[in-house]
Order: structure tokens, then C-alpha cells, then sequence
């Protein structure tokens, strides 16, 4: 290895190369995602300065954001002083009542509805920024499914840099207007998500000073989702949960949470501990349950037919990898139907209060599906991931749920329609 | 019979295409471009297959606006004047 690696050129923090996920092949950091040699995806790789209860202190004093752990993701120690939506610190919800509906003991819902625009994707984005501002860039972009278009529009805005966002022509209404609201760049795209992504990736060959937050500066936009699995592990008391069920999309966050809970153990901030990681998909869109459940490795794509949008990543690249992990830690990758997603979404708002996005009913559902097959311990403590808001995808349920009645306003008719 | 079409080619390939973001080359199928395209350019075959000859994992091909692996892979049929796009398999969301 040559010592200019060792030396990168940007202040990223720890962050000292990217690494090929395939074939470990090396390069410095810049603004790269694909390994020359084999295609194969790069990943940021590290050497961290602290550790133990050093490093603990550090996070547990630092802002109620994603940047408490500044150590744990390639970004310069200052980002905390450069303008973006600071993300993260969302609510782990005990949720007593939904366990008791499905017969577990111990259910936590991690509650990413509540970042500044609503989904998980306000982390990733806030990385990809900090990142992409150190690299060069002067324009954020994205193709995408609707909650990462909001993030970036968001992001871009508060950072005030253009940007430039693609999404299918047919994405829900609400994600479109919460895109268009912060007054970027917004290109509608008639094709599907994998057709938006596929010229999301041809545009970037194309333009050098544009940062596609999910492809040319993808590796350091992926690392912000370990920032939920470290939060789980502190929210819990700096201890790892026993069976986590997280939606799968592309992939990239389940991954990363099982490489933030090996970072916990490595570095010694949680006990080393057996965890089962499971993802969810929707039936209409379900390439890597599909491979799970063949036991291949290889993803084969689908085209996508699925209310849960936010999922539907028909050629899912972190596929493989997901199939890994649900293998290595003992889980599984398994698919709901959309009337399943719906009643999922049903089912956590009326136990818990949370109204969760298609993809928060496809975990619930799924959640619900694994304990049916005996796939997941009912007693073991459980962690499921709400990773976006209901508002967004509120036609989901528009066909099922409404008022309890409509009156005149009178007390007799609210008497006579069995209300009291 | 094979035939002339146009290839789409990814930044981190285009050391071996000279820095030519498109190149011409021919095939009756996916699989003869691409090793036509290893004669004209010598080392953009083993990027894009592996050892055994299987399409590497986290390369995608277009032939025209389909993705190959929905229809016949490598085998896929080429018609004259198609366009074949070798692109990296990105995430997103």
C-alpha cells in the first residue's frame, strides 16, 4: 500500500481509504463507488482514534444528533458547525401493547418518523453532504423513491447548494409536493425507480461536480445508517438487542446496522453478544427474500409491483450482502403481500400511536410473519425499524380507513349513531 | 450474423476505451460484443465477467433499455444498431 493512502488529501476523519466489499482492493478517498478491478462496491474503511470509555464519554457528551458519533463516520470533526438538518436521536418506543397483540415479551420500535423530513433518510443524506462539501462537490443530487428526495431537497436547501433530484413520474402525490416545497431541481421521470437510478448513474458519469448522494458518494452516504444501529445500542444502555427486523429497499441499511453493531463490539462499547438480523419485503418487490429463500447468493432482479414504493428497488445492489447477514447472524429475509403491509400499518397505529409509511407496515408485517413461521423467538428482545412517516403514503390506506360516522350536528344524531 | 452497435461505456472502464465514453463493436449476441470489445480494448473483458465467464455480480447490462438479466444474459440477441450500456449496480432509495 502506498503511504498516499494513508495521507488522504480531504479531512473525512477517521475515514482513511475505501475498500473494495469484494475484492478488498484499495484506493483513497474521493469520489468513487465502484471497485476498478471487479465492479464490486467500495466501502469506507477506518482507523479509529479512540475507543472503550473514551470514546463512550465522547459520544454520550456530544449533540443530540447523528453527531455524536462524528468519530464513527467519515466526516471532519467540524461538520457539527456547517449548516445541514442535523438528523438522528429519533425515539425508541417501548411498545408494550403491540408486543401483547403478538404474543412477544420484549418489542421496541425504533421510531425514524421523526427526523426533520420524516424518514431514516435525513442520516444518510446528512453524511453524503458532509462528505460530498469535503470532496468538492457543488450540487447535491439523487435518484429517488421519495423519502431520499425530500431528504436532499431539505439538505441542499439548508445548505444552500442547488439540487438536483429524480424520481418516477408516478411517485405518491405527497412525496412529490414535499420534494418540490424546498424549491430545488425536481426532474419527474417516466420509468420506474430502477429506470430513474440507471440514468441517475449515466448523468453522473457525466457531470464532475455533482454529487449523487446514493451513487458517487455513495460509500459515505451509506455509512450514515449505522448511526441507527448505534443509537438502538445507546437508547438500550450501550447493549445490542437480541433480534432486529429492518425493510429492505436496496439493502444498504441492514448492512450497515450489522457493521455499526460489529464496530460496537470491536471497539468495545457494547458486550460482545449473539443478534439476529432480519429483513423485510414487500411481496411485489422481493429479489433478496426470493434469494434467501432459494439459498442463492445472486439477486435476481424483479420489476416492481408494490403499494410499498419506498421498497421497491427492483435490482437491489446490496442484495448478496443481505442474504450474508440474515445467514451469518441466524435470520431471515421474508415478504409480505400488500394487504398484509396495510393492516401492518393498521396495526402499529392502533397499538402504538406510531402511523408508519408502507415500509414501516411491511416490517410490522413481516415482524408478524416471522413469528407465525416460528422464525423469530417471541421472547427474545426485538427491535423493528419505522424508517418513514404515514403522511407520506397516506393512499396506502386511503381505501380503508375513515370516519367511525358522519352526523348532522346534533346531539341526538351522535346519541343515535351509537357513539356515546 | 453479427452486428454493429454501439456501447455505452462506465467511467471507471474508459481507461481501457482511451477515455471514449461510447465505442462501436460487434456480435450476434451480449456476450461476442463483449469480447469483441476485449479485442479492440484488451483488459475491459475480465472488469466486466468473472474467471468463469458469468456476468460480475455488481455490473449491470443494458441491451437498448432492458436489463439482460431479464431476458437471455450474455446470450442475449443483438440486433444492428443497438446499444449496449455496461453501468455499475448502484443502490439507492
Amino acid at each position: 500500500m502506498s503511504s498516499a493512502l494513508l495521507a488522504p488529501p480531504v479531512d473525512l476523519g477517521a475515514a482513511v481509504a475505501l475498500s473494495c466489499r469484494e475484492c478488498g482492493h484499495r484506493v483513497a478517498l474521493g469520489p468513487f463507488y465502484a471497485c476498478t478491478e471487479c465492479f464490486g462496491p467500495l466501502e469506507v474503511a477506518y482507523e479509529f482514534a479512540s475507543s472503550g470509555e473514551d470514546l463512550r464519554e465522547l459520544i454520550t457528551a456530544g449533540p443530540q444528533s447523528i453527531w455524536r458519533y462524528a468519530p464513527l463516520l467519515p466526516v471532519p470533526a467540524h461538520v457539527i458547525d456547517t449548516p445541514n438538518t442535523n438528523p438522528g436521536c429519533t425515539k425508541l418506543v417501548k411498545a408494550d401493547r403491540l408486543a401483547a397483540e403478538l404474543g412477544m415479551r420484549t418489542l421496541w420500535v425504533k421510531d425514524d418518523s421523526g427526523n426533520p423530513t420524516h424518514s431514516f433518510k435525513d442520516r444518510v443524506v446528512a453524511v453524503a453532504l458532509a462528505a460530498a462539501r469535503e470532496l468538492g462537490f457543488s450540487v447535491l443530487a439523487c435518484p429517488s423513491t421519495g423519502n431520499l428526495a425530500n431528504a436532499v431537497a431539505a439538505a441542499a436547501a439548508r445548505a444552500g447548494i442547488r439540487s438536483v433530484v429524480l424520481i418516477p413520474s408516478n411517485l405518491e402525490r405527497q412525496k412529490i409536493l414535499t420534494t418540490a416545497a424546498y424549491g430545488g431541481t425536481l426532474v419527474a421521470v417516466e420509468g420506474n425507480y430502477d429506470d430513474v437510478n440507471r440514468l441517475a448513474g449515466e448523468i453522473a458519469g457525466e457531470q464532475d461536480d455533482w454529487a449523487f448522494v446514493n451513487v458517487n458518494v455513495r460509500p459515505y452516504y451509506a455509512e450514515g445508517s449505522k448511526t441507527l444501529g448505534y443509537e438502538v445500542a445507546e437508547q438500550l444502555g450501550w447493549r445490542l438487542p437480541r433480534q432486529v427486523v429492518i425493510p429492505v429497499a436496496s439493502g444498504s441499511q441492514l448492512t450497515k446496522v450489522d457493521k455499526a453493531f460489529g464496530e460496537l463490539i470491536k471497539l468495545g462499547l457494547v458486550d460482545e453478544s449473539d443478534y439476529r438480523i432480519y429483513g423485510a419485503q414487500a411481496t411485489g418487490c422481493n429479489p433478496v427474500a426470493t434469494a434467501f429463500k432459494n439459498g442463492s447468493d445472486v439477486i435476481r432482479p424483479v420489476r416492481p409491483d408494490t403499494i410499498a414504493k419506498s421498497l421497491a428497488i427492483g435490482n437491489p445492489a446490496d442484495g448478496p450482502y443481505v442474504v450474508d447477514v440474515a445467514r451469518r447472524t441466524g435470520g431471515a429475509v421474508e415478504d409480505v403481500t400488500d394487504d398484509e403491509v396495510v393492516d401492518g400499518i393498521k396495526l402499529l397505529a392502533r397499538t402504538e400511536g406510531i402511523f408508519a409509511e408502507t415500509a414501516g407496515g411491511v416490517t410490522i408485517a413481516v415482524l408478524r410473519k416471522l413469528l407465525a413461521t416460528g422464525q423469530l423467538d417471541p421472547d427474545a428482545e426485538t427491535v423493528v425499524f419505522n424508517t418513514g412517516d404515514g403522511l407520506k403514503t397516506l393512499d396506502a390506506i386511503a381505501d380503508s380507513v375513515g370516519p367511525t360516522a358522519t352526523i348532522i350536528p346534533t346531539l341526538d344524531a351522535f346519541e343515535k349513531a351509537g357513539l356515546a | 450474423m453479427s452486428s454493429a452497435v454501439t456501447v455505452r461505456v462506465p467511467t471507471i472502464l474508459r481507461t481501457y476505451t482511451g477515455g471514449s465514453s461510447t465505442v462501436t463493436a460487434d456480435g450476434a449476441t451480449v456476450g461476442e460484443v463483449i469480447d469483441n470489445l476485449e479485442s479492440a480494448h484488451p483488459g475491459i473483458r475480465a472488469r466486466v465477467v468473472d474467471e468463469t465467464g458469468a456476468l460480475r455480480r455488481f455490473v449491470n447490462i443494458y441491451l437498448d433499455d432492458e436489463d439482460i438479466r431479464f431476458g437471455e444474459g450474455l446470450a442475449s440477441q443483438v440486433a444492428a444498431g443497438a446499444t449496449v450500456s455496461i453501468i455499475p449496480a448502484v443502490a439507492g432509495g
